[in-house]
């Protein structure tokens, strides 16, 4: 059964896969050129062919919304509707078994491992491909494979009027067979498979539109900086392996407490082990995860089709960071100063993407932030050992922002591929039931008493606040002043979209609902954003999930937490709901009372206003650290010391000094041969004399 | 083992076949003929290498197919054989010379007699290196390799064919001279030649730091290493298609096998002691080249620069003398073998329509060649090492088995990783991504059906061996495992000797 779980998908990408290329061959089979005298070639380019390229907006165009517009688009692909149906049902089937496994782990404890076949292994390193499932997985399967059937329906008809359907439904199964492979690892290995896997996929689908210059950079963007995170990633495996001479989860666990004090020589420092490795590790969590400095490429991300942005950029991978540190949980919760650390991050993170959420107005950025912002929760839970917290949240989070994506995706293409907030309004008499669900997917974020969210960020919060952890009262702190700002950011979309008056008439007019394929994706997970909480609220906290999660966390110090949190005064329990409350009202004061407000702020602080809008500067700040030193150092290298000084001393110089030399002498390839020679000779000579007097007796 | 001389006819097959297109007439049918003959050759020479695969005795870490037969009046012998360390790089030679014959169909059209005459000899040559027991011969091998290759380049290759193959000769050719003088010292100090006995001969320690950078000045050159790649890119933006892609994939592999059959077993405390060296140059190699490589604007450049970061990898998992880094090594040497033969093929394609290596030249080749960009993709994700293709396995596997012996030099070559991602994602945008706005790019066509027979066994191989790597590290793991017994007996014993002493 887990084999299927994890196949389906697979299968479904490469019969999509197959579908696609083979539908893309006969679209273009090669033809000839015409004949010569039709010298109308480039001005042809645009309109002639089938083939050219097509702009963002017509290949964009979606859903059986009649167009205004009169674009010749192109005919859709082949085999589109085969490739759609069996990808999606391929996924259904797998979402069905894994809520199946969900209650068989769960519920009734059955613990599985199975092992396929052996994955790189050599002497003493050894690494399988092999399904490992416990509840942390199962919790991950049923999340995954839920979002993901639901945004394949979704995407039916939110790309229905795309000619690349069959491309794009493959790349969907294969991120969810990679993001599978990921949470069923049982050794470092296969989860770096899954890591990258998932990138990939990422990458080709922010990139799905190649022919938007944005996009491209976007997608390049994510890999690049993703590679970022998993190089500390990788030396962190690299270091696990040095250190315990295994890279498989349970010699890893099971050697851990012996490596608590003890430290070891990393480039040229000596460091402590556990500190070190979860550091190495955590850092390819910041990357997955988009977290503070590794952050810039998920705002950017946003340039894919939306329901790529509500599967993989909000529910399912950016998660796998979370994911990573809970799976490692034996490790974290043995060097405090690494869980620190990762309060640190996380606390951080949650604040700062919230403050640039205030002011963007992009509906999909804000939400992108918003993610950011809500992953930074999570990690707060982790770093203060409350890991089925952070699990918690990242459950219901699956859900309600799944959600608020595709309703943002709804409404954009109800106003035709307008993102930009400012341009909406009034749009909740046109869109009622997106308008609807939206709705509840802000309260679930908000954290509406008993809606989803409430119960999860409500645990964080009050984790944050009773550990121990040295950087818990600054997590606390952060994630309740984020909790205020995430009411605000999130209330301020919903008013300035669907409230107030329209803002783009002509827009506004030839708005209207989406198709049933595209709503009743936002019902289910409207339904999970509300209800996903609270049945399941005695499986994550408290001393249920010692018997939930067994021994697939380790929640030592949770269990204090949890006692701790029973005690707490009602003024605190009830603070981030104060919070949220606040927010909501300055929002509604902001945006519906006094609407002319925001703008006079903005002027009056401008500075602020610039700050917040441009991200904090981080891209502009890593272009002139990173980038274009890199650049430079790459053309210097090439010119000056590949050109000049090693073929100018080398080959070519010997060879000029030889021609200068030897001009008159007619056998001019002896004389370029024995000078060069010679050269070598020489300098062979004072490297080896270099060698005898330095280290070589050493 | 075999009753009838296996290796010396895969060997020699090849040979027999160049003899055969030299007969052949100079008119059209011939020309035909010539390239008919050259592909049954290599593809029969092919199977008969894979009885070779068959039959060996994978547990065993001993020379197997052994002929000997003596030569040159005695000191000299000619002896084949082929251990776990050296039949991978047979198999992967006889493996890509059906596919470079294949390229070459129609892309060469002047002198094509000769040019296959030129490719079977090389194959002969190639082969040869890997299976010689003999130094001297192992050195006729290995230096012949370069003739062909320097007619190859030099006769059908691009504008400046004529620079460009004399400084592959030049910078190839003075390497060698060294490691003759250092073979000479080796045999005068041994009294024998025979590859199986070196091994297990103790040279003095002073010869064997200057046969070690003797053999290192050959090897370097030919792998190549930093500071004496700048040849490379040369060389591979003049070569044709074929010739680009026999030396990336086989001729570079030379150097690497080279370490691993004479200087690490027979000179091992030079190694130990020069390892730094090595790891200076293979941690300048991956992160230098990476950079220069995001600077390039002509596509075998890029992809040649990029070839000598992933020797980086190579020379590094090497001289780490681990278990993982030497399995490593080899595998990332056959990986790259597949991969950038396959980069270069890609090229090729593009090249035989478009007669220009430019990027700048191309872009928003995916909207009519999609195949062709699927083919790209998954070779350029294997050149970035993503897990799942077989560029993973060997960068991981050195990667790891360096970081055990020396961290600082797997943490900076592991930087190299994230350069990767840089330069090919780059390069694809470059190439395959964005609209198709060049006016002779329009009527471009996707792959031709040889072109999709000569390319689809490489993706499969690339992704087949990148998930299930294990065959090819067990065949050689016998082998390596004894090399590295071997090295640390000889290590141990000379420290042992010194302490009781």
């Amino acid at each position: 059964m887990y084999e299927a779980i994890v196949a389906l998908p697979l299968i479904g990408a490469i019969i999509a896969g197959l579908i696609s290329l083979a539908g893309a061959r006969n679209r273009f089979p090669g033809e000839d050129p015409p004949p010569p005298h039709d010298d109308h070639a480039a001005p042809l380019l645009a309109e002639s062919h089938p083939r050219a390229a097509p702009s963002p907006h017509e290949a964009h165009a979606a859903t059986g919304v009649a167009h205004t517009e009169e674009h010749a688009t192109e005919p859709p692909a082949a085999g589109s509707r085969a490739a759609e149906l069996i990808t999606t049902t391929l996924l259904v089937i797998s979402c069905v078994l894994s809520w199946y496994a969900f209650y068989d782990v769960g519920i009734a404890g059955h613990e599985a491992r199975v092992r396929l076949f052996s994955f790189i292994s050599y002497a003493d390193l050894h690494s399988d491909w092999a399904l490992r499932i416990d509840a942390l997985t199962a919790v991950m399967l049923v999340v995954v494979t839920t979002v993901s059937s639901l945004v394949h329906l979704y995407s039916i008809g939110y790309m229905a009027d795309d000619p690349y359907r069959p491309r794009f439904f493959s790349y969907l199964s294969f991120f969810t067979f990679a993001m599978l492979m990921l949470v069923t690892s049982d050794n470092l290995v296969q989860m770096f498979f899954g890591w990258e896997g998932v990138g990939l996929a990422s990458y080709l689908l922010i990139g799905f539109w190649y022919y938007k210059p944005e996009a491209n950079a976007a997608a390049i963007k994510a890999f690049v900086v993703n590679r970022v995170g998993d190089f500390g990633f990788s030396l962190g495996i690299f270091a696990v392996f040095a250190l315990t001479g295994a890279v498989d989860f349970d010699t890893i666990f099971a050697q851990a407490p012996s490596l608590v004090g003890k430290s070891f020589h990393f480039l040229s420092f000596n460091v402590d082990v556990l500190a070190t490795v979860c550091l190495l590790l955590f850092m390819g969590a910041m990357g997955k995860s988009a977290q503070f400095l590794l952050h810039t490429w998920l705002p950017d991300a946003m340039e894919g089709p939306t329901p790529v942005s509500a599967l993989i950029h909000a529910a399912t991978m950016v998660t796998a960071g979370v994911f990573m540190v809970a799976r490692l949980s034996p490790l974290f919760s043995l060097s405090p100063g690494a869980s620190a650390f990762v309060t640190f991050i996380g606390a951080t993170t949650a604040m700062f993407a919230a403050t640039v959420g205030l002011v963007q107005n992009d509906i999909k950025r804000i939400i992108a932030y918003s993610t950011c912002s809500q992953l930074g929760y999570m990690f707060v839970a982790m770093g203060v050992g409350a890991y089925s917290v952070g699990m918690f949240h990242l459950f219901t989070h699956a859900f309600f922002k799944a959600l608020l994506f595709l309703c943002s995706g709804s409404v954009i293409i109800a106003m035709h591929h307008e993102q930009d907030i400012r341009r909406m309004g009034g749009l909740w008499r046109k869109l009622p039931f997106t308008y609807a669900t939206m709705l509840i997917g802000t309260l679930a974020l908000t954290g509406f008493p008993f809606t989803a969210g409430y119960f999860s960020k409500d645990a964080i919060i009050e984790s944050a606040d009773v550990s121990a952890n040295a950087m818990a009262g600054y997590g606390f702190v952060m994630t309740l002043v984020a909790a205020a700002l995430t009411a605000f950011y999130s209330w301020r979309l919903i008013f300035k979209t669907f409230h107030g008056e329209p803002h783009d008439r002509a827009h506004y007019e030839a708005a209207h609902e989406s198709p049933l394929v595209m709503l009743v994706p936002l019902g289910f997970l409207a339904i999970g954003s509300l209800a996903a909480g609270w049945p399941v609220l005695s499986l994550f906290t408290g001393h249920g999930a010692d018997v939930f999660f067994h021994a697939a966390l380790n929640l030592g110090t949770a269990d204090r937490l949890y006692a701790a949190e029973e005690k707490l005064p009602l003024l605190l329990a009830l603070s981030p709901t104060i919070m949220m409350i606040g927010g909501f009202l300055v929002a509604w004061y902001f945006y519906m009372r006094r609407p002319d407000l925001p703008e006079e702020l903005a002027r009056q602080q401008h500075l602020l206003y610039e700050f917040l809008l441009n991200k904090w500067y981080f891209d502009e700040i890593y272009d002139f650290l990173l980038v274009r030193p890199t650049m430079w150092l790459g053309r210097l290298l090439w010119k000056e010391g590949d050109g000049f000084i090693i073929d100018g001393f080398g080959p070519d110089g010997v060879s000029t000094r030889v021609l200068d030399v030897t001009r008159n002498v007619i056998r001019l390839q002896t004389g370029y041969l024995y000078h060069y020679a010679f050269a070598m000779l020489i300098g062979v000579a004072a490297f080896v004399t270099w060698f005898m007097f330095t280290g070589v007796h050493g | 083992m075999t009753s009838w001389p296996i290796l010396s006819v895969v060997t020699f097959l090849p040979l027999v076949g160049a003899l055969f297109i030299a007969f052949l007439s100079d008119d059209e049918a011939g020309v035909r003929n010539a390239r008919w003959v050259a592909l049954w050759t290599t593809l029969i020479t092919f199977a008969i290498s894979l009885i070779l695969v068959w039959r060996f005795d994978p547990s065993s870490a001993d020379f197997q197919f052994v002929e000997k037969r003596p030569w040159l009046g005695g000191a000299i012998t000619y002896s084949m054989g082929v251990d776990g360390i050296s039949l991978p790089f047979v198999i992967l030679t006889t493996a890509l010379m059906p596919i470079s014959i294949l390229a070459s169909w129609e892309a060469i059209q002047r002198r094509v007699r000769e040019y296959m005459i030129a490719f079977l000899i090389l194959e002969t040559l190639m082969v040869g290196t890997f299976c010689a027991l003999d130094l001297v011969l192992f050195y006729f091998f290995f230096e012949g390799g370069l003739i062909p290759m320097f007619i190859i380049i030099g006769v059908w290759g691009g504008p400046r064919r004529v620079y460009a193959s004399f400084k592959f000769f030049l910078y190839t050719f003075l390497g060698s001279v060294f490691m003759l003088l250092a073979i000479m010292a080796m045999y005068w100090d041994a009294g024998t030649a025979d590859i199986p006995t070196l091994l297990h001969h103790t040279f003095p320690r002073a010869l064997q730091t200057w046969a070690f950078l003797a053999f290192l000045a050959s090897f370097a050159v030919k792998l190549p290493m930093w500071p004496v790649h700048t040849w490379l890119p040369d060389a591979h933006v003049e070569a044709p298609t074929a010739g680009s892609v026999i030396l990336a994939a086989i001729l570079l592999k030379m150097g690497g096998y080279g370490f691993l059959r004479f200087s690490l077993p027979m000179f091992p405390e030079a190694s130990q002691h020069l390892a730094p060296l090595i790891y200076a140059l293979s941690v300048i190699a991956i992160i230098y080249t990476s950079l220069v490589a995001l600077m390039q604007e002509d596509v075998k450049k890029l992809i040649a620069y990029s070839s000598v970061a992933h020797m980086g990898f190579v020379t590094m998992g090497i001289f780490a003398v681990t278990a993982q880094g030497i399995a490593g090594g080899i595998f990332q040497m056959i990986s790259h073998g597949i991969v950038s033969a396959a980069l270069f093929l890609c090229v090729g394609v593009v090249y035989d329509r478009m007669h220009t290596r430019e990027i700048a030249a191309y872009g928003g080749l995916v909207n009519r060649m999609p195949i062709y960009a699927f083919v790209f993709m998954v070779f350029a994700l294997a050149n970035v090492g993503l897990p799942g293709t077989s560029g993973f396995v060997g960068e991981f596997l050195t990667l790891i088995g360096t970081f055990r012996v020396n961290n600082w030099v797997a943490t900076l070559a592991t930087l190299g990783t994230i350069l990767s991602a840089a330069y090919m994602l780059w390069l694809y945008r470059k190439v395959i991504f964005g609209r198709l706005e060049k006016p002779n790019l329009q009527w471009i066509k996707d792959l031709g059906w040889r072109e999709i027979g000569i390319l689809a066994p490489l993706v499969i191989v690339t992704i087949l061996i990148g998930v299930y790597p294990k065959p090819v590290l067990d065949f050689s793991a016998a082998s390596v495992t004894q090399l590295i017994d071997n090295y640390h007996h000889a290590l141990g014993g000379v420290q042992a000797a010194a302490l009781t002493r």
